[in-house]
């Protein structure tokens, strides 16, 4: 259903009972939408300043939003280098913010039902319980909930939603925000800049070590509709911590748009990790932007996980800033038929010393296309350097593919780039050997492809390890035989 | 404004002689009006990332005039080949000037390019330039069919082995002159030949080269192709190879890239035939302000092929050297074989090495792999040789030329061999 772009009165419905609902995978259930707030579908002036409105920014973020619709505007699609599939990426036929206008909530009982049982079925409440220090669900446009223990809130660290923390902590909100990604990066971090909502704003003070991680969960629920948060994750000198975000949304008949922008900040010796597992419904374009500034002796590490979406772009990147930084990222992409990973990593060298690396590693199965598109970048006059690039790629059928695309840059005499890539198959004689112990085939190549990327499944807490095989077993289902 | 009104190779219209052949002339002709017609690649263009197509400055050159008897008198003295060859050809702007087939068996076709537009015009018809030149500068290769007039075309028929190489020789003289060598080789079932280009400069300045290899390999044939562009230092080249590789048939082709102030090379593999082969080597040593621009393709269409390249680039001074390569398995080309490695030896600290190695796999049972290195010359290397009594400056010298003396003895000729490890020793003396 078309709706104006007016403000809707929020609709009351039964909410369905769980059971009621049919699904085919974890996430793929939906609730009928209640939102108070619509920005109707398209992008213009109009859309901008009613997100605005309703989020009662302040001036500056405002005339932000409007400098960056107007940089999405100019900026050509990049299908000179990209897929083009992002031709089928249709504007006007998405809405760019909805709301059922509540404040998140601080205890699962006052979320609201339908997104409680949301939540609730994708094991949020249970898993905070269990391990984590803070949590926030966002819902559409904007967090339904919002949580951070109280030993940890002691201890001066921040975890907020990207709204709140610019409202309530402006002067350091407004230091880093969009200084790690400028608007101008790509067509989708000005889109972003033009209309976000939602994602977190973290801040953890000098020395302080967040022992367990802070979570976000990002859901949509509606159909025909972009999700666009923002997170800004600043660790002060020495500080350390852990941050992990997960996300899904139902399969609609029609195309969602998922484009966040992610910027870290690691100051001097911090340490921030920052851990995605993106299980995204098979028709969400996934197009995000993430990058982090290390200082002297920081280290940003990205750890990446992407299984779901229809096409994802996403190369987490880090720049490092100061002497002695390191850059890392981890990277996992399981591509099946009708989806594209197009996954990577950027590795800036802007100090002396600073060493990256990354892993990555990729899984076709069926049709699937996985891709890998790096960037390694040392510049004159440094010195001591290092970067290695591993990507493997495992293809499991016959019209499986995979890409790679790196982009090695290097000035001077002192310093050392090696990259490596390999493409391989699982071996005949590998599946004969598992099957003539007693597997049936589809675990022998269950249990290969799992050895494959095991390595990497380590670099995940242990939940996500868990549920991250059991995610790969799901898409792995009917592959073989 | 004067400025706007087009020079040099820019307006120039080839002229052809009215003995031409008419299908020749529309070919040319066509090609002229494209190179017009096409854009110059712009700085976004993937296929020049890192580099600049205005680096061949097009409006500055005009096509070489006919050389002079004692400009052809001083080539041919300066022109030291290989003594065990089987034929050679000296080219002064595009002028045959001397020709050497007497070391060839019999029924083998080894003539020039305008010899053969009259001879064997069956065979231009049918491999003449007919690839699809598919790395960004099909703009240059419209410019070259409107000008091309010398060259070497070379037609080995079946069973037919020529042991020694086949050496073309392409002076260029005078200032801002322009050659469009091309070279196209074809060999029949089982047959093998061998034969190295060279590019060089006489006198004059600037120069250029847009250069064109197209190398048919038949079943079960071999090819040794070599390009060593030795232009001038301030000399621009250009040079497209075009491999086509049948069942079973081995090609290897050779980039040497040691003068120009910018050089390109866009070599293209092409494995249609049943275990097929392509080696692709290149060995580069910029000095100063040097740019060595390398592009490459590795096509799998058929099965059980296999392609293998190694590009090494030893930078000194503020040099910089593009590596970029893809392969591309197309769907079916199971069992496919393809590795790509590009290394390069930074050498100072005003170089920069950039690497663009890539991969497209669509098939099943396949094993690639690519690996690209950028660094310095390992320090334990160094000490092992200094503990050996070894000065620094010569362990630099011996190392660097190890590393590309190993591309080099893949060629396989040891004449050739000697003589590029010379070759190269004389730069190495100049980047110091």
């Amino acid at each position: 259903m078309v709706s104006a772009p007016d403000i809707l009165e929020p609709v009351e419905t039964e909410a369905p009972d769980i059971s009621d609902i049919r699904v085919d995978s974890v996430g793929d259930f939906t609730f009928p939408e209640r939102n108070k707030f619509d920005s109707g579908f398209g992008i213009t002036e109009k859309t901008i300043d009613y997100i605005a409105d309703v989020k009662g920014d302040p001036d500056w973020i405002r005339e932000f939003r409007h400098k960056a619709l107007k940089v999405f505007q100019e900026k050509p699609m990049p299908t000179h280098w990209a897929t083009k599939d992002l031709e089928n990426i249709k504007f006007d036929e998405f809405r760019y913010y909805l709301s059922d206008g509540q404040k998140p909530k601080r205890s699962w009982d006052e979320v609201p039902e339908d997104v409680k049982k949301t939540f609730d079925r994708l094991g949020i409440p249970e898993q905070e319980r269990k391990f984590l220090a803070g949590v926030e669900a966002q819902y559409d446009s904007e967090a339904a909930y919002s949580n951070i223990k109280a030993a940890v809130e002691e201890q001066g660290v921040i975890f907020v939603n990207s709204t709140e923390g610019l409202h309530k902590y402006p002067e350091i909100f407004k230091k880093w925000f969009g200084k790690v990604i400028p608007t101008g990066d790509n067509k989708f971090s000005a889109l972003n800049s033009a209309v976000f909502s939602g994602g977190s704003f973290i801040y953890v003070p000098p020395g302080v070590k967040v022992k367990h991680p802070l979570q976000a969960y990002f859901r949509i629920n509606s159909e025909q509709f972009g999700q666009f948060e923002r997170t800004l994750i600043i660790a002060d000198e020495g500080a350390e911590v852990m941050y992990m975000e997960g996300c899904t949304a139902p399969k609609f008949e029609t195309a969602t748009l998922h484009s966040a922008v992610v910027e870290l900040v690691a100051m001097k010796g911090a340490k921030i990790q920052y851990v995605t597992v993106q299980n995204w419904s098979s028709n969400v374009f996934n197009l995000v932007t993430k990058r982090g500034i290390a200082h002297e002796d920081a280290e940003v590490r990205w750890i990446d996980c992407n299984i779901g979406s229809r096409l994802t772009m996403k190369y987490p990147g880090v720049i490092m800033k100061g002497r002695r930084a390191r850059g890392e990222v981890i990277s996992i992409a399981l591509a099946n038929s009708g989806q594209h990973q197009d996954t990577g990593a950027k590795m800036v060298h802007a100090a002396d010393e600073t060493t990256s690396n990354v892993i990555s590693k990729s899984i076709s199965i069926g049709e699937g296309r996985a891709t890998y598109r790096g960037l390694v970048h040392i510049p004159k006059h440094l010195k001591g350097c290092k970067n290695n690039t591993e990507c493997d790629a495992l293809l499991i059928n016959p019209n499986s593919r995979t890409d790679t695309y790196p982009a090695i840059s290097v000035r001077g005499n002192q310093h050392a780039t090696q990259h490596e890539a390999s493409v391989s198959q699982v071996s005949a004689d590998q599946i004969f050997y598992l099957m003539q112990r007693g597997l049936t085939e589809a675990e022998a190549m269950s249990l290969s492809v799992n050895g494959f990327i095991n390595d990497l499944v380590k670099e995940f807490p242990m939940e996500y390890s868990v549920e991250l095989k059991r995610l790969i077993d799901l898409e792995m289902e009917g592959s073989v035989g | 404004m004067p400025s706007d009104t087009p020079t040099g190779l820019l307006s120039i219209a080839p002229a052809r002689s009215t003995s031409t052949p008419a299908w020749f002339t529309t070919r040319s002709n066509a090609a002229w009006a494209e190179f017009q017609s096409l854009p110059l690649p712009g700085l976004k263009d993937e296929h020049w990332r890192y580099s600049n197509a205005k680096k061949i400055e097009l409006a500055d050159h005009a096509p070489a005039k006919t050389p002079t008897a004692e400009q052809s008198k001083a080539a041919l003295a300066a022109t030291e080949g290989l003594k065990e060859r089987a034929a050679r050809f000296v080219f002064v702007n595009d002028t045959l000037v001397e020709s050497d087939t007497s070391g060839l068996p019999a029924g083998v076709v080894c003539v020039s390019f305008e010899e053969a537009l009259k001879s064997h015009e069956a065979a231009l018809q049918q491999h003449f330039m007919k690839g699809d030149l598919p790395l960004g500068s099909g703009k240059f290769a419209a410019l070259h069919l409107a000008h091309v007039k010398a060259g070497t075309v070379i037609i080995v028929p079946k069973n037919v082995v020529i042991e020694k190489p086949v050496e073309i020789f392409h002076w260029v003289v005078g200032d801002h002159a322009a050659i469009f060598p091309h070279t196209l080789v074809v060999t029949g079932d089982h047959a093998q030949v061998s034969v190295v280009d060279h590019y060089r400069s006489l006198e004059g300045e600037g120069g250029l080269s847009i250069a064109i290899a197209d190398l048919v390999g038949g079943s079960g044939s071999q090819i040794t192709y070599a390009a060593c562009q030795e232009l001038a230092d301030d000399a621009q080249a250009l040079h497209l190879s075009s491999i086509t590789a049948g069942r079973d048939a081995s090609v290897k082709s050779f980039q040497v890239q040691l003068g120009a102030a910018f050089s390109r090379s866009e070599s293209v593999s092409d494995l249609v035939g049943q275990g097929a082969r392509s080696d692709m080597l290149s060995v580069s040593l910029p000095i100063g302000d040097q740019i060595v621009d390398q592009r490459t393709l590795q096509r799998h269409k058929a099965p059980h092929a296999t392609s293998d390249l190694l590009y090494k680039n030893a930078l000194y001074g503020k040099s910089r050297t593009v590596f970029s390569g893809l392969i591309i398995v197309d769907e079916g080309a199971h069992y496919t074989d393809a590795y790509q490695t590009c290394r390069n030896l930074l050498n100072s600290n005003d170089a920069e090495a950039n690497s663009l190695p890539g991969l497209e796999i669509n098939a099943d049972q396949v094993k690639c792999s690519h690996g690209s290195t950028s660094g310095p010359i390992a320090d334990e290397e160094l000490f092992y040789l200094k503990a050996r009594g070894i000065p620094d400056i010569e362990s630099r010298r011996l190392i660097v030329e190890g590393f590309l003396a190993d591309v080099i003895e893949r060629f396989g000729n040891s004449e050739v061999l000697d003589t590029l490890v010379a070759r190269i020793d004389e730069k190495l003396v100049r980047a110091e």
